[in-house]
């Protein structure tokens, strides 16, 4: 499995580049996944990352869409708790994309 | 990661997607990733090439023909009439002549008639055989991991040859000498560790029906339940998990539970048994599948149920309804102790398992359900028939009924509804280019370019009809048009579920 550095520190991603092992995240990590991604962090990218690493701190697995929209709208108003808002700010899928800036594991399944 | 650049195929002006000139080796380096040591491990596969692959590879095609018969007839039946070269998605999107149904199973049988046929063994250059190499085993991980598995080629074949048991067959040998597909062997663990293709915990499911739960009843000031674990409910709804998780497959959960509480019906879902999906199916191997079903029988006999209702899952309805019976007794036949309990416990005036719209559909046509269709009238619908659903399973007591029933559902609770082009809908349709184990993005050139034949055909009716919602009853279909629909501009939130308009139009009793 390919080894990334970034700011001095080196970590393992797999072959989609998802981080392999969930305790090497930093901020920098995220910063870099972001890049690969070609996703500009913002204020908001920042809160949608924070809460899928709380909530995976807690149920080890990424929160459902509906969760996730849930949480958003508590958290940033009405008009940003919907799959729409989220695709905005992750435009290849809030569930994967975001899930990989997080640094977790990719979901699976047929979704 | 390296992103795959690749050219997205352009639409065409009607429904019929114009068979292409071929371009011999367009799709050779697509290469879906190979599964690591863990869930092979687990699933009892090596995960490397070791030295004596070769003999390997062999010995277990050999014990594949003298275990499924048909296998061994469709590898000596083919004459190579060619009616199946035109049928296929995968060809007609990508122009690779490999992925002509015929040449695709061509890798397998020239194999097979140079190790088990004699001509082949005494005269390999007179009738085509040739010796198992690496490379021709590589050719094997990319096109069997190019094929859907969805039939369409075997409706048109004159000797009902069905190529999908050819590349599962190809897809077990693989894993078997250490080449199997990362997607489906981690899919594979995860159902059988945590209970779901996901890896959806039970506190995790727990907590995310709970929030669906307040979701419907603030949308409909209804207390609309999703129980789970439910000891002595009547139902058990087994669902793929991605009704749990993902849009717009959650629409078509909150479409159940609206139905199951206008009825009035105790049911449940399981924790233990939160997947319909079997992806045993995908990788050919039927001791795995025979594993995840047997999920589902222990949660019927821990639950108590008395009828087993299987969700919108295409590949999970073709496990439930062909294979449940011989894998692990539910149905008629199973003799042992346990078949025997699940036997009197499930109640016989229903067929066992129902399908969720054929459950619906019942009691739509007694008229236990009422529906205001305008609740629908934002929306010009035409419907997807998937493929293992339309060719591989029935639903109601007629022939057809998998075409009919959902379709009729579509009618009585909205307003608008138009058919694609007869040569892409009913048993002829085409697969939404995810299906068999090929929803993963390592392999989305393929998903987007099989994909073609179908967004033409949708693009017709767009183009005629206004039509803006594409409703099907599989999880997989949902997750891949979601992701292709943008490809071929087109809102990735025209595709929805069956259930999806059941709950918008269904009126809460």
């Amino acid at each position: 499995m390919p080894m990334v550095e970034v700011a001095g520190k080196s970590f393992e991603v797999d072959e989609e580049g998802y981080l392999t092992n969930l305790a090497d995240w930093d901020e920098n990590i995220a910063k870099y996944l972001a890049q690969e991604e070609k996703v500009e962090m913002g204020d908001d990218h920042w809160e949608i990352i924070n809460f899928l690493r709380e909530y995976y701190n807690e149920y080890q697995i990424a929160p459902a869409i509906r969760v996730l929209t849930k949480a958003v709208a508590k958290k940033l108003g009405p008009d940003k708790g919907n799959n729409k808002y989220l695709y905005e700010l992750f435009p290849y899928g809030p569930a994967k994309q975001a899930c990989k800036i997080a640094g977790l594991p990719k979901p699976t399944g047929c979704i | 990661m390296a992103k795959i650049e690749f050219e997205v195929p352009a639409l065409a002006e009607d429904s019929y997607t114009e068979v292409p000139a071929i371009k011999p080796g367009a799709m050779s380096h697509l290469k879906s990733f190979i599964a690591p040591q863990a869930p092979q491990e687990f699933l009892g596969y090596p995960w490397d090439l070791a030295p004596d692959w070769k003999e390997r590879a062999i010995g277990r095609m050999g014990e594949h023909l003298k275990k499924y018969r048909g296998l061994r007839v469709f590898m000596d039946a083919c004459v190579h009439c060619g009616a199946c070269t035109d049928k296929c998605h995968y060809y007609l999107g990508t122009s690779d002549p490999n992925n002509m149904p015929v040449a695709r199973q061509e890798l397998m049988r020239k194999v097979y008639r140079r190790y088990f046929t004699l001509g082949g063994k005494i005269a390999p250059w007179l009738v085509g055989a040739e010796d198992l190499t690496k490379e021709t085993l590589d050719k094997w991980y990319s096109y069997y991991h190019q094929c859907s598995e969805c039939r369409r080629c075997s409706v048109f074949c004159p000797y009902g040859i069905d190529t999908a048991e050819i590349t599962m067959a190809g897809r077990e040998i693989l894993n078997y000498v250490g080449m199997g597909q990362k997607y489906s062997s981690e899919i594979l663990g995860k159902v059988q560790k945590i209970g779901n293709n996901l890896g959806l915990p039970g506190p995790a499911l727990e907590d995310t029906l709970l929030g669906m739960e307040e979701d419907m009843e603030d949308e409909t000031g209804v207390p609309v339940k999703i129980p789970l674990d439910v000891k002595g409910a009547e139902v058990l709804l087994v669902t793929p998990s991605a009704d749990f998780f993902s849009e717009p497959h959650v629409e078509s959960l909150i479409g159940y539970a609206k139905v199951f509480h206008s009825l009035g019906v105790s049911w449940t879902l399981s924790s233990h048994a939160s997947e319909a999906g079997n992806f045993g199916l995908f990788n050919g191997n039927y001791e795995t599948m025979r594993k995840v079903a047997m999920r589902i029988r222990d949660a019927a006999l821990e639950l108590g149920v008395k009828r087993i209702i299987v969700g919108e899952c295409g590949h999970a309805w073709r496990v439930a309804y062909a294979f449940w019976n011989t894998l692990t007794g539910i149905g008629y036949g199973g003799d042992d102790k346990f078949s025997q309990m699940l036997q009197k416990q499930l109640d016989d005036r229903y067929p066992q398992p129902s399908h969720i719209c054929e459950f619906t559909w019942e009691h739509i046509q007694n008229g236990a359900l009422k529906f205001d269709k305008e609740a629908n009238d934002h929306r010009i619908i035409t419907y997807h028939d998937s493929c293992n659903v339309a060719r591989a399973s029935r639903m109601g007591n007629m022939p057809g009924g998998q075409f009919i029933i959902p379709r009729s559902i579509i009618k009585a609770v909205a307003n608008n509804f138009y058919d694609m082009a007869p040569d892409t809908v009913f048993e002829s349709t085409f697969c939404c280019g995810g299906g068999g184990g090929m929803l993963t993005d390592d392999l989305i050139e393929a998903r987007v370019k099989g994909a073609l034949p179908r967004m033409n055909a949708l693009n017709d009716v767009v183009q005629k009809h206004d039509v803006n919602f594409m409703a099907t009853i599989c999880a997989i279909c949902k997750a891949q048009f979601t992701k292709v629909l943008p490809f071929y501009k087109f809102d990735m939130s025209m595709v929805g579920g069956v259930h999806q308009l059941v709950g918008t139009a269904i009126k809460l009793g």
